[in-house]
Formats: structure tokens, C-alpha cells, sequence
């Protein structure tokens, strides 16, 4: 089907989009490795060569452990509420009911919320200890408010954070199961099998390869969340509730310190890469191209 | 292909998935009804939930008191704009992809992919020290430029697969009947592409609008856009509830009505046709 001619005029149209792509990977990154070797603060005049002393620095400090822990944390929290949550609940959506068409727009919505509001609505209406939503539940429940974000800052992010990916997992599975073909569910229902049973040995094999998508395209998020600490939490209290994205951000843009926080730049390059070797695996043997 | 229920079921299933769509939708059902209360009804610590003296002040301080509209537009300029842009260059590349092929196609879309993986902190140092060396802090221009960066293979993504959908086989018999190149473009590829290209761009306005970390890095007055509006209420501004509400209302309201329409996109869009 393809002619010379064609293939030229496609390696032309494709070209500026490749070439400004890797332009904006490449060339950052290229500044950002080469920042990382140098005692760069924008607050003192003049560079140096630091060797690895920026690595060292930022890898042998205690936050970094910290914000590493959070990230994985955050990461993996959001997955398993997401994954798990939204298989049940796809599973309640794909039941024979009324009004489920408006029933989908109350789930999806959460996902179309900005991240700021997300956090604000979420930090001062409901988990304020004074004058949240759920302060108020608690006492008039008898309990004792509790101060989600003083006192549990990253279950807290994590929570919000779940509120707004809940959607985009119910979503996709529930696309995913209503495409499984309903005969066999019945056949198996005629041989005996249990709801159990028909659950794990044929919807959740069905719902495989949506489920490695939802994975994916969260992860890609996840890994970067940002905006929900910023607002909520600032990553206190101390180190709390700070990811690697946060802990390079404020090394660099709030103390001014560009070597440092290069390095730190480079290393999450570094630790997503190593998730993305993974999932690209999964996701070139789960795509057909 | 729906099987025999019985009322019964069907009533249980009603009742149980409506109370857990309310539950989720419950927070932003929430901010829109604090958004009518005065500040004292809406701070009080026993809440009302439709006995209230129901207002449109806060909407009005909104607007009035600090410049709403301009975020508004600096958010529909960095959204739209970056999405036009961001379709310019990513028509042809999905185009030529997914219609004529080459050896080298699954590798450059798998790339184009990986690149959504590099965290933004990795180039947020040199982006940031290039901006401010060029003068683009806080420019709208700048904002465009980034995010249609960021969205750019996301948007290719989606554009190829929907692309790839439209059988080749129209395309030989346009060329029997003599069609060249452009108006095979023009008159046959054109129509066919047209959903798949609207599609992308609600999408990508979408995820644009909500961006969230480069907006707060890279502006703070002149080209902030909602985001940025929405987050200098983090402190000590937060405690007004009311005025939260009515801004965060006008800057999620768009955004959720165009993702209501779109949600069926949003599957195969986001998922890159992997999920139907």
C-alpha cells in the first residue's frame, strides 16, 4: 500500500513531532545531569565542580528515605484502593439497575476535579478537626474528631488522592466488564460454578488487561503527585507526607539550591525508570500495535 | 444480552449503587451547596443541608474582589492553546503512523510513551532557569509551549489509535479512482478523522485544565490560570469556606460538563482504544 513517495511524505510528517519530543526530553535532561555535578545555588554567585558530592548528599539524607517511602507508599496505597475498589464496584455498576447512566456521572465526576480544589475542599471542609465534615460526624457520633492531616498527614493524602482516581479504575473496568460476553457467565452458572469462583476464574482473568492500563496511565501519575501535598500539607509535619517530587521541589525552588536539586531530579529519573522498564513489559505484551 | 432479573434484585442493586454514587459524588455536591451559604452557615458546626438562606454573594465577591475572570481566561488560553498546538504537531506524526507504517512505528510510539514516565522534576531546574533567562515566568506563552510538550504523546497516542481504526481499504479505492495525496487528505480522510480529532481535543483540554505542577511552578500572578487561583486559598483565605466553594465551583463546573459529555471517549481516549 505504501509507495515511496508516501514514505517520504510520512517520515516529513512525523518528524517535528519526534524531533521536538526528544528536544524537550533531551535537552532539560542533559542541563539537569550536568547541574547535578556542580555546588549551584542561585542565592551565591559562581559554580563549581562537586563531583558526586550532590548525590552523596541528597542520598544519604534522611528525607530522601522518607520521601522514597512516601512515594511508594502513595503509589501503592492508591493502587490497591483504586484496583481493588474499582473491580467491586464495576462489578455493582455492571448489575442490572435503575438510572444507571446518572449512577456512572456521580462515580466518574471526582475524576474531572481540579487537584487544588481536590485538596482544599478536601483538607478544609471535611478534614478540618475544628470545622470539617467529619469533625462535626465525629462528635455528633460521640467520638473524638481526629486531625487527619496534623496527625496522619499521608493516609490522608492518600485518601484524597484515592478519591480521585477511584472514578478512572471503576470506569475502565466497568468498560472492560460489560464487553465480557454474558453466555459465559451463564454457562458457568449452569455448571455449578459459584459467584466466587465465576468471579476469579472468569472475570478477573477478563479484566487482565484493562486493570495492567489502569495500572499504567496511575502510575505515570501517581509517581508525580504534587499538587495535593503542596496544598495540603506543605510535606510536613517535618518529612511526613513529602515525595520525591516534592523533596526536589523544595530543595531546589524554595532553597534555591540547583546542584542539589538536580541530583535529586535524577535520581526520580532514575527510580522511574526502573518502574517503567516494568511496565512497559507488561504493557508491549498487553497492547497489540 | 441482559439476563432475567427479578424486581427484587433490581431494587437492591438501585439502592446500593446510587447510595455509593452519592457517596462519591457527595464532596463536590458539598462545595456546590456551601457555595450558596453565607460564611457563618458554612464555617457553623452543625451544618444544614438545604435549610439555609441560599445567597449568590460569594459568587459575586469572587468575581468582584480578586480579578476571577482573568485566571478564567488565562485558563482557557493555556488549555485551548496548548491543545491546538499539541493537534498541529500531532496530526501528521499519528497520521503517517497509523497510514503508512514503517518498521520503526513501535518503537516510536512505545518511546513517545516512555517519555510521559520522566517525572517533571527531572527537567524542572533547566525549564525553569530557561524561562526565567528568556523572560517566559509567568507567561502564557511559556505555559502553552510546556503543556503541549507535556501532552504531546498522550495526544499522538490517541490520534493513532483512532486513526488506525479507519480501514485502509477506502483509502486504495480513493487512489484507484485517481484521488492525489491532498485531496485523498482533504475529502476522504478528513470526514472520517473528524470524531477521533474532537475526541483528543476535549481530552486534552481536560487534562491541561487540571494540570497542576507546572502551573504552580512556572506562574504567580500575570499567567496563572485557575490552578493557581484556587491554591493561594490554601492559606489563611482556605477558612472561607463559602468563597472556597464558589471558586472552586467556577473552576471545576467547565471541566466537569465537558468530561460528562466526553466520558465514553474518555475509555478508549485514555486507555488508547486497549479498552472498549
Amino acid at each position: 500500500m505504501s509507495t515511496t513517495h508516501s514514505r517520504t511524505a510520512g517520515k516529513a510528517m512525523l518528524s517535528p513531532a519526534v524531533i521536538l519530543l526528544f528536544l524537550w526530553m533531551i535537552v532539560p535532561l542533559a542541563m539537569t545531569l550536568y547541574f547535578s555535578f556542580l555546588h549551584y545555588n542561585l542565592l551565591t554567585p559562581g559554580t563549581s565542580f562537586a563531583g558526586i558530592a550532590n548525590y552523596q548528599y541528597f542520598l544519604t539524607d534522611p528525607a530522601f528515605f522518607e520521601a522514597l517511602g512516601n512515594t511508594l507508599a502513595i503509589v501503592g496505597g492508591v493502587l490497591i484502593i483504586t484496583v481493588v475498589g474499582g473491580t467491586l464496584l464495576a462489578l455493582l455498576l455492571d448489575q442490572p439497575m435503575f438510572g444507571q447512566g446518572i449512577v456512572r456521572l456521580l462515580f466518574i465526576a471526582p475524576f474531572f476535579v481540579m487537584p487544588t480544589v481536590t485538596a482544599l475542599v478536601w483538607k478544609n471542609m471535611f478534614m478540618n478537626p475544628t470545622n470539617g465534615l467529619f469533625a462535626w460526624l465525629a462528635n455528633t457520633l460521640g467520638a473524638t474528631p481526629i486531625d487527619f492531616l496534623g496527625h496522619h498527614p499521608l493516609a490522608s493524602i492518600i485518601m484524597i488522592v484515592s478519591w480521585q482516581w477511584l472514578p478512572f479504575a471503576t470506569l475502565i473496568l466497568l468498560t472492560a466488564m460489560q464487553s465480557l460476553d454474558s453466555e459465559q457467565i451463564e454457562a458457568a452458572e449452569m455448571d455449578g460454578a459459584s459467584a466466587v469462583s465465576r468471579f476469579f476464574h472468569i472475570i478477573v482473568p477478563h479484566l487482565a488487561r484493562a486493570g495492567t492500563v489502569v495500572i499504567l496511565i496511575q502510575t505515570i501519575f501517581l509517581l508525580s503527585i504534587f499538587a495535593e501535598i503542596l496544598v495540603t500539607t506543605n510535606g510536613g509535619p517535618g518529612y511526613a507526607s513529602t515525595n520525591i517530587p516534592y523533596l526536589v521541589y523544595m530543595q531546589s525552588l524554595l532553597q534555591f539550591d540547583v546542584g542539589g536539586g538536580s541530583a535529586g531530579g535524577i535520581v526520580a529519573v532514575v527510580l522511574a525508570n526502573i518502574v517503567a522498564i516494568f511496565l512497559m513489559r507488561m504493557v508491549g505484551k498487553n497492547l497489540d500495535l | 444480552m441482559a439476563r432475567q432479573v427479578t424486581l427484587n434484585r433490581r431494587l437492591i442493586n438501585t439502592g446500593v449503587a446510587w447510595a455509593f454514587g452519592i457517596l462519591i459524588f457527595f464532596p463536590i455536591f458539598w462545595t456546590i451547596l456551601t457555595s450558596f451559604k453565607t460564611e457563618a452557615e458554612a464555617i457553623s458546626l452543625s451544618p444544614s443541608l438545604f435549610d439555609f438562606d441560599w445567597t449568590l454573594e460569594n459568587y459575586q465577591e469572587v468575581n468582584s474582589r480578586s480579578n476571577y475572570p482573568r485566571y478564567f481566561m488565562n485558563s482557557v488560553i493555556i488549555a485551548v492553546g496548548s491543545t491546538l498546538l499539541g493537534l498541529i504537531i500531532a496530526v501528521p506524526a499519528a497520521w503517517s503512523m497509523a497510514f503508512v507504517p514503517s518498521k520503526k512505528t513501535r518503537g516510536i510510539l512505545l518511546w513517545m510513551l516512555s517519555t510521559k514516565m520522566l517525572p517533571p522534576v527531572g527537567v524542572l531546574i533547566p525549564i525553569y532557569l530557561i524561562f526565567r533567562d528568556w523572560g517566559m515566568l509567568d507567561s502564557r506563552t511559556g505555559l502553552v509551549i510546556v503543556l503541549t510538550m507535556v501532552n504531546l504523546p498522550i495526544i499522538v497516542w490517541m490520534l493513532f489509535t483512532y486513526f488506525r481504526e479507519i480501514p485502509g481499504e477506502i483509502l486504495e479505492a480513493a487512489r484507484m479512482d485517481g484521488a492525489g495525496l491532498k485531496s485523498e487528505i482533504l475529502y476522504v480522510l478528513t470526514p472520517m478523522a473528524l470524531p477521533g480529532i474532537a475526541s483528543t481535543l476535549l481530552l486534552n483540554v481536560i487534562l491541561a485544565w487540571n494540570e497542576a505542577f507546572w502551573t504552580l511552578v512556572l506562574t504567580t500572578t500575570k499567567a496563572a490560570p485557575l490552578t493557581q487561583f484556587i491554591a493561594s486559598y490554601s492559606s489563611p483565605e482556605g477558612l472561607f469556606y463559602a468563597k472556597l466553594s464558589a471558586a472552586s465551583t467556577m473552576a471545576i463546573a467547565p471541566v466537569l460538563i465537558l468530561g460528562w459529555f466526553s466520558q465514553k471517549q474518555l475509555v478508549r481516549g485514555l486507555t488508547f482504544g486497549a479498552v472498549k
